[in-house]
């Protein structure tokens, strides 16, 4: 039900990873948890998507499921991830092998863990060349030299000779995302790859990340939890809760009308400048679900501003919006956002005093009337 | 680096100092006296004649003037005679020192080469059957203790199966083969628990790095699982191995003392034995002083191995 609206509109040519219902699952002693619960998107070549959602969401676990990379015997993933023609779910280790690096990369949240601190920045920039192709020590050298060029490295040589500690966290990024492109794959997974870094830096990652992107035709995966960076960056945008998509739309229809009432709550939570100083941080009230033994109904319905009695017991699909809508635009809501179903929702809900209604409904700014934060509120 | 070396060596001159004047003072505190290796009991009827000897040895004077003569000589680089075979302690310890470094060299090496693998097998294949069977046979090694690792090895190897001689020793000098004859087995019997122990210690250090973002995203390159174990994994792993070699250094020293005795070997552990049971003060405090020494100097080029592992520590020391 969820992988028809998007696989039509593809031309199977273009396709280069299409992903169809996979779920995973984590064996723990207190239970299973169900970390990815049926995820189903495409992705173009030379297309960009973002994957949204709070910790804990499974937007980083759906991206290593893909590429494989959730080590450990009690992890399960089921379904399928075609990627260039071929079902990676369903590879051995050292076909996958021949994928990592070569065809799929993935660049990490924090550069500072991901560089083995014990060896020296050249010979982690370039053993995966000689691995993989097989080049001379002095090539690798070269084709390091102008990598480090390309992202922006100062004095290149000086640094392929540095030790990782040696270089500030932006400047390892820059470096981790080398190492991504080294071999040139296709498809480049990178998951949350400013969120350790500070903000100054981040938004030059971004652009770099984003120039490669398109300066080498690569399709690439952006996981973060920053709505406002998915905005004007990615084609299309999944925003995923719960181990689920609840909303998935190219990226300018999802930010011209948000329909997910999950998707609002994520874009309210960012602070702006234009507020005024002090105004409190709209956190959604709540926290994420138990993944273990996740709610009937919709996942979102205990913290849902919208909810209603049928939210609690059935999961709405995923289905597109009526005439008029965006085609491509689908969400998992029965009370959409914009909707008279969801306006009629929300007015009962803050008459019947349900207090992550009455929370939004307050005017921001207002701190005289704002409620005390519950203490388990938690900040996206 | 100058000054770390130059704080190490005022470090070694107090360890030196502190071993030397406690020995000394445990020595001086043993029940029985020098005398009795000096002269047989039956000459120790003429009054005269001991006094003089005592009086000649020094042995009547208060203990830290003894040490102060001692500690004078010492600094000269003359640690006295031996009152037992009257050869000088230097002599002694030159002559006997070869047989032990040789047998705790070839220890040490037999048991972290082979302790490397194994952990890094045993932690790769973390709660397979390899894991297992590796874990299992350091825990059997671990509870089997030198002498009797010995002997087993005597009555195997030696006796029934006549590959190598049970005890003796042929020194470098008389053929490197012979020589590595005579010292497998010693050396064999003292590494069973080294392996058991640096086994342990490499396996749970690769089993924390192994979970670093580092090897995760070692993998996402697509390098080869042995290329990761081996180039990524081992050497952040293999500080703690480092550090414990270099720390069961003394615990091998007190093997030997078994070992060398159990293989009849001309090594320093045995002579050091027999010094003690014979109040041959002047070898015991020689042989004290020159373990403290190698202790000292093998933890310092710990401390230096550290710095070549991790280029981290370099720059704060």
């Amino acid at each position: 039900m969820t992988d028809s609206m998007q696989t039509d509109s593809v031309d199977p040519g273009r396709t280069l990873l299409a992903v169809d219902d996979l779920r995973t699952t984590f064996s723990i002693p207190a239970g299973d948890v169900k970390a990815v619960r049926g995820v189903s998107f495409s992705l173009d070549r030379g297309r960009t998507l973002g994957i949204v959602g709070e910790s804990g969401s499974g937007k980083t676990v759906l991206a290593r499921s893909i590429m494989r990379l959730n080590i450990g015997s009690n992890v399960t993933t089921t379904g399928t991830a075609t990627f260039a023609g071929r079902d990676v779910l369903s590879l051995s280790m050292s076909e996958m092998q021949e994928q990592w690096g070569m065809e799929m990369a993935m660049v990490f949240q924090d550069p500072v863990t991901s560089l083995n601190p014990l060896v020296r920045v050249g010979r982690q920039v370039t053993e995966h060349l000689r691995s993989h192709l097989g080049v001379s020590r002095a090539e690798a050298h070269k084709t390091a030299v102008s990598l480090l060029n390309e992202v922006r490295i100062p004095e290149p040589e000086a640094r392929l000779k540095a030790f990782p500690h040696e270089l500030s966290g932006g400047m390892r990024q820059r470096i981790c995302i080398a190492i991504a492109l080294a071999c040139e794959p296709t498809l480049l997974f990178a998951d949350e790859p400013t969120t350790a870094l500070d903000v100054t830096v981040q938004h030059q990652i971004l652009n770099l990340l984003g120039r490669e992107q398109r300066d080498r035709d690569m399709a690439m995966v952006l996981v973060t939890h920053d709505l406002g960076v998915v905005a004007g960056r990615t084609d299309d945008t999944l925003v995923m809760y719960a181990g689920k998509v609840v909303e998935q739309s190219p990226t300018t229809s999802l930010f011209a009308s948000m329909r997910h009432p999950y998707s609002e709550a994520l874009l309210r939570s960012l602070p702006r400048t234009s507020h005024a100083s002090h105004t409190r941080l709209a956190a959604i009230t709540g926290r994420p679900p138990d993944l273990i033994d996740p709610p009937s109904g919709c996942a979102f319905s205990p913290r849902c501003p919208y909810v209603q009695d049928r939210c609690r017991d059935e999961v709405p699909p995923l289905t597109t919006g009526g005439s008029g809508d965006d085609p491509d635009h689908a969400f998992a809501c029965f009370t959409p956002v914009g909707s008279p179903e969801g306006a009629e929702a929300f007015a009962r809900n803050v008459s019947d005093g349900l207090p992550q209604a009455v929370a939004v409904d307050l005017p921001t700014g207002d701190q005289m009337s704002a409620p005390l934060p519950t203490g388990n509120e938690r900040i996206v | 680096m100058l000054p770390f070396i130059a704080k190490r060596l005022v470090r070694l001159v107090a360890t030196l100092l502190a071993v030397s004047f406690l020995t000394f003072l445990l020595v001086n505190l043993l029940p029985g006296d020098a005398i009795n290796a000096l002269i047989p009991i039956d000459a120790q009827q003429d009054r005269e004649f001991v006094e003089q000897v005592r009086e000649e040895w020094g042995l009547n004077d208060p203990m830290i003037v003894r040490y102060g003569r001692w500690l004078g000589d010492a600094v000269q680089g003359n640690f006295g005679d031996s009152i037992v075979t009257s050869r000088t302690v230097s002599s002694e310890i030159t002559h006997r020192l070869p047989v032990t470094a040789e047998l705790m060299i070839v220890t040490v090496l037999f048991s972290v080469m082979l302790a490397i693998p194994l952990g890094v097998m045993a932690a790769y294949r973390e709660g397979s059957r390899v894991d297992q069977v590796i874990s299992g046979m350091a825990q059997l090694f671990l509870s089997i203790p030198g002498f009797v690792a010995g002997l087993l090895m005597i009555y195997i190897f030696a006796m029934k199966l006549g590959w190598l001689p049970a005890t003796g020793w042929n020194r470098f000098s008389n053929g490197l083969l012979d020589n590595l004859k005579t010292v497998i087995l010693p050396a064999l019997s003292l590494a069973l628990i080294e392996i058991a122990v640096y086994t342990r210690v490499v396996r749970s250090d690769v089993m924390n790095t192994l979970q670093e973002n580092y090897v995760l995203s070692a993998r996402a390159k697509g390098l080869g699982n042995r290329y990761i174990l081996f180039r990524h994994c081992l050497r952040p792993s293999s500080l703690t191995l480092i550090t414990v070699v270099g720390l069961n250094i003394g615990t091998l020293l007190g093997g030997t003392v078994v070992v060398e005795f159990l293989f009849a070997m001309p090594g320093l552990g045995k002579r050091l034995l027999d010094a003690i049971f014979q109040r041959d003060f002047m070898m015991v405090q020689g042989i004290t002083v020159l373990i403290a020494t190698i202790y000292v100097l093998v933890n310092t080029a710990v401390d230096l191995i550290y710095m070549v592992v991790d280029p981290r520590i370099r720059k704060a020391d």
